[in-house]
């Protein structure tokens, strides 16, 4: 199975991201924003980062670009989708995803090992975990603040597209603490933390067994990938 | 040459972390008369041509799906100016939204 990371100018965790579909098992594909060619792939993975240095708005001008919109056919298709940070924000600018993220209700960036409870376990990037499971995965960013008006949180909340909350601190001023959610169909999947951050052991976020050991995010990969196979 | 000036805003009910942030700083400066600070953005498009109805419809299109996010934000003016070092100049050309 092909899952391919776009590229746009400014972004930072593709390399990353390509690493995390590899150690899942499945074929990395780097995709290039200026093209409208997908290359065939069976999942796409909208990296981290800070396309077009945050002009504008975060994600805004990414949104409107060339491979953009392929991806929101593809989407619309049902294929795996997953935007992680400025990937996530792209998806809200692009209104594959509700809601809209906003500059940290404290004003300062912010890095940490964030522990998040899985709220929704049927999505094609969730499946792999069990209900209500709590995994710690990196979350950086410096507008992470998750809003949508009140009538669109109560539509989110009560049918389900919350896909991930802040346990223990809300470290950005998200609304309902929320981290991420995901579309009706459930093939879109938006998140501020970092699961690609999490993925070798050496390489993740402290556990109590040891440090660094956390690979919490390979889930999210395998999730989609065991997915696809299931499908194919 | 004619310059079509759009204003966005935060929305209103939420949270401007940069305004409170130049609050903050105005109130350490000892300016404590102000209660509250919004910060926005002001977009300035030169046009080539005279500015027509047809072009302002078009920019207010813009400025709601593209220079603004509904979501967060709302676009609170659309006006058109000679120049746009000179807002005393403003004309009448575009009514505010």
């Amino acid at each position: 199975m092909r899952i391919g990371v776009v590229t746009f100018p400014g972004s930072l965790d593709d390399r990353d991201a390509q690493r995390a579909v590899r150690l899942a098992g499945a074929e990395p594909v780097a995709l290039w924003h200026g093209t409208h060619d997908l290359d065939g792939v069976d999942a796409i993975v909208l990296p981290g980062g800070f396309s077009y240095g945050d002009y504008l708005r975060c994600g805004a001008i990414a949104s409107h670009s060339p491979i953009m919109a392929e991806v929101i056919q593809a989407a619309e298709r049902g294929v795996p989708v997953l935007g992680i940070c400025n990937g996530f924000q792209m998806l809200t600018e692009a209104h594959l995803l509700p809601g809209g993220l906003i500059r940290n209700d404290h004003g300062s960036f912010i890095c940490r090992d964030q522990r998040l409870r899985v709220e929704n376990t049927s999505t094609d990037w969730t499946n792999g975990f069990t209900d209500r499971q709590e995994i710690t995965i990196p979350l950086k960013n410096g507008e992470g603040g998750f809003i949508a008006s009140t009538a669109e949180l109560e539509r989110l909340e009560g049918e389900g597209h919350v896909v991930f909350r802040y346990l223990d601190v809300n470290p950005n001023g998200s609304l309902n603490d929320i981290a991420g959610v995901t579309n009706a169909r459930g093939n879109v999947v938006g998140l501020m933390p970092h699961p690609e951050h999490a993925v070798e052991p050496g390489f993740g976020p402290d556990t109590p067994d040891a440090m660094r050991s956390g690979v919490d995010g390979l889930t999210f990969f395998t999730s989609a990938l065991e997915g696809l196979l299931a499908r194919a | 040459m004619p310059t079509i000036v759009v204003e966005v805003m935060p929305k209103a009910e939420l949270l401007d972390p940069q305004g409170k942030a130049v609050l903050g700083a105005l109130t350490r400066l000892g300016q404590s008369q102000f209660t509250s600070v919004r910060v926005g953005k002001r977009f300035e498009l030169a046009v080539e041509g005279e500015v027509t109805d047809a072009v302002l419809a078009e920019v207010a299109t813009l400025a709601d799906e593209m220079l603004s996010n509904s979501v967060i934000e709302d676009v609170v003016g659309i006006h058109v100016v000679e120049s746009p070092a000179d807002g005393a100049s403003e004309v009448a050309a575009g009514a505010s939204v």
